[in-house]
């Protein structure tokens, strides 16, 4: 089973993350790419699987040069090889016209199933895997706590409110995943020494079949039109025990619609 | 000459910005391990280091198997072959968490692995380094004896020949991981001069007992091996081995960990005090903006940095094939004194806080005391630069 990963990466979420004040878009500068965490999930879970019925694990990421060291970090994992679709065209692209761009990219490929995580820590659409099945015209199991495959059909146990929902298709598939999937590995150095060797084929848009005109930050649908930086956090409220400490205590947690 | 690479202020966390100058690789190992290590090892070191134990040896050893940190700089058998400079990077990251977590990579990779790989035969390498590499098996390394530290030429173990066996006597005293080792790479001395034996923690009449009553190295297993005629096949014997410098070389890789490992205890009580001191209000205003606050983190991190620098212009010579037994001993000499200087200096600067677990800093600052002692202790190295710069032996 050849299974594409799609791997995004994102601001380090422990360092200050900053937009650019020229066009609104990441200030990638500002503080260090790693991989979105819930894409660690996603290459975790294609390995398991590739662990269990065999096959090619790949990674797909869309992003500028320096996305390269997240790539690495994938293949440092265990991933056999990767595309990166890099061009400056797709700079600004929102979440559909990124969906549109990875459905082209996949489509220099061969595959099964496309795995990737549920929502990324920068931009938090969490609509790029459904949009990309739309894309693909390819059936969509999105937020998936456990994915079981067999054969050509595929099941998983999507994430709800109110536990699970179980959902079946067929392969080829599009699946997204959320943290409680499992336990993402950390690389080996073996496995890092290994990576460099590792093939990484670089994606322009024209290799991909991507119509530029439809992609970028001049052409998205839509757009970030101001932002400003979280207000500081206010002092926290002190409770004075005087004997009735438990009370005030559930007084705020309901004033504050906790409970 | 412009300055268009200048930052606009040096990252007081790699104030000489060395690591850009690592490899991509080395790089991606040491984000590795620190990352591993801040996750899954610093959440528990304070409750280990207070329990005087590492509670579950065999997981951890498993765990970092996986990671491939154990004999990583060694080829083959299942060992990552990285390089020195990455090897130490491991260490640093490790030591940063806790000396006890680095001395258990130590003691496997460069003492037990590195004594196999060096002296061990084809079958005996086959044996052993592929499972110690994976973290199946532990090893340990007997060197040291009760009444035998730093002249180990004085030990009192003896194997003699009895048959095709040999038969092994003797005490070895502070031996990291010995009563959690699957086999012991241990030293004696025979009519042919010192030999190096492997082993197997089973065989009858070998003993294990664990030293309690430690103040420092707490997060490590440290134990005493007694050895009551131990009866080895004529295989157990290392056939590489010959002397006293067999032992000698694999102390000296050891070390070069050392060397790379206190920097990082080191950068982790430098930190600690710079956070504390960003934080820490007295007088009206964070103890930060007091003058000897500021000369006290100015003196750690030009020791942090110095140390930094040691350590990596060492390895270098390592990977370039460069490196004399005299310049690890240079490395651990101002390595382990800087990273002193540093812990108590950020101890003091904790004040009462200081003296708790609730922050790193007088936990790394006992630690270095068995790290200033062991491998060599100060005045050893400090004789044995003597000996390279004069040319003449002080002590023997």
């Amino acid at each position: 089973m050849n299974i594409v990963v799609l791997v995004k990466q994102v601001p380090d979420t422990a360092t200050e993350r900053k937009l650019s004040s020229d066009d609104n878009t990441l200030d990638r500068a500002a503080s260090d790419g790693v991989i979105n965490e819930l894409d660690e999930y996603a290459i975790e879970e294609a390995l398991l699987l590739k662990e269990k019925h065999g096959g090619e694990v790949t990674i797909l990421t869309m992003g500028p040069d320096q996305a390269t060291d997240s790539i690495r970090k994938a293949l440092s994992m265990g991933a056999d090889k990767a595309v990166h679709l890099v061009d400056d065209a797709l700079h600004g692209s929102d979440a559909l016209q990124t969906a549109y761009a990875l459905s082209k990219a996949l489509g220099t490929l061969e595959f099964d199933l496309v795995v990737l995580g549920s929502e990324s820590t920068d931009a938090r659409t969490g609509i790029v895997g459904a949009a990309l099945a739309e894309y693909l015209g390819l059936p969509q199991l999105t937020l998936a706590g456990k994915v079981d495959v067999d054969g050509q059909a595929i099941r998983i146990q999507r994430a709800t409110d109110y536990g699970h929902d179980v959902v079946e298709a067929q392969l080829p598939a599009v699946v997204s995943v959320v943290e409680k999937i499992n336990e993402p590995r950390y690389p080996s150095f073996k496995l890092i020494m290994q990576a460099k060797k590792k093939p990484v084929a670089k994606l322009s848009a024209a290799d991909a079949g991507i119509d530029t005109a439809l992609v970028g930050l001049g052409n998205a649908a839509t757009e970030t039109v101001d932002f400003a930086p979280a207000p500081p956090r206010a002092a926290g409220t002190v409770i004075k025990d005087e004997g009735d400490g438990g009370v005030k205590a559930a007084d705020f947690l309901a004033e504050k619609k906790f409970v | 000459m412009t300055d268009r690479n200048r930052p606009p202020a040096p990252d007081p966390l790699d104030f000489l910005a060395l690591d850009a100058t690592l490899a991509e690789e080395e790089r991606d190992i040491r984000d590795t391990v620190r990352d591993y290590a801040s996750r899954e090892l610093l959440p528990h070191v304070a409750e280990w280091f207070e329990a005087g134990t590492i509670p579950d040896p065999r997981g951890l050893a498993k765990a970092f198997g996986d990671l491939g940190v154990f004999g990583m700089h060694l080829e083959g058998y299942g060992c990552a072959g990285a390089s020195a400079v990455a090897y130490g990077l491991a260490c640093r990251e490790l030591e940063a968490v806790d000396s006890g977590l680095r001395s258990f990579v130590s003691v496997q990779g460069s003492l037990a692995m590195a004594a196999i790989h060096k002296f061990g035969s084809e079958e005996q390498k086959r044996a052993w380094l592929p499972r110690l590499a994976a973290g199946e098996a532990i090893g340990c390394f007997g060197l040291t004896e009760p009444d035998s530290g730093s002249d180990p030429g004085s030990m009192r173990t003896r194997a003699r020949r009895d048959g095709p066996d040999w038969v092994l006597d003797g005490t070895k005293m502070w031996i990291t991981n010995g009563s959690v080792a699957d086999v012991a790479v241990v030293w004696a001395a025979t009519d042919d001069g010192i030999r190096g034996f492997l082993v197997p923690t089973d065989t009858p009449g070998f003993q294990a007992n664990t030293i309690h009553r430690k103040l420092s190295l707490r997060a490590s297993i440290t134990s005493e091996l007694v050895l009551e005629g131990v009866r080895l096949p004529g295989g157990a014997l290392l056939p590489g081995s010959s002397g006293l410098g067999s032992p000698l070389s694999c102390l000296n890789e050891a070390r070069y960990g050392i060397v790379w490992g206190v920097v990082g205890a080191a950068r982790a009580c430098y930190a600690a005090a710079l956070d504390y001191a960003a934080t820490r209000e007295q007088f009206g205003g964070p103890i930060a903006a007091f003058q000897l606050t500021q000369r006290k983190l100015a003196e750690m991190v030009l020791d942090v940095n110095q140390a930094g620098l040691t350590a990596l212009r060492v390895g270098r010579l390592k990977d370039a094939g460069a490196c004399h037994h005299n310049h690890v001993s240079l490395g651990k000499f101002g390595n382990v004194a800087a990273a002193q200087r540093v812990a108590r200096a950020a101890r003091s600067l904790h004040g009462a806080n200081g003296i708790t677990l609730e922050y790193p800093v007088m936990r790394h600052m006992v630690n270095l005391e068995t790290v200033a002692t062991y491998e060599g202790t100060e005045e050893i190295h400090a004789l044995s630069i003597g000996q390279a710069v004069t040319g003449v032996s002080a002590f023997r």
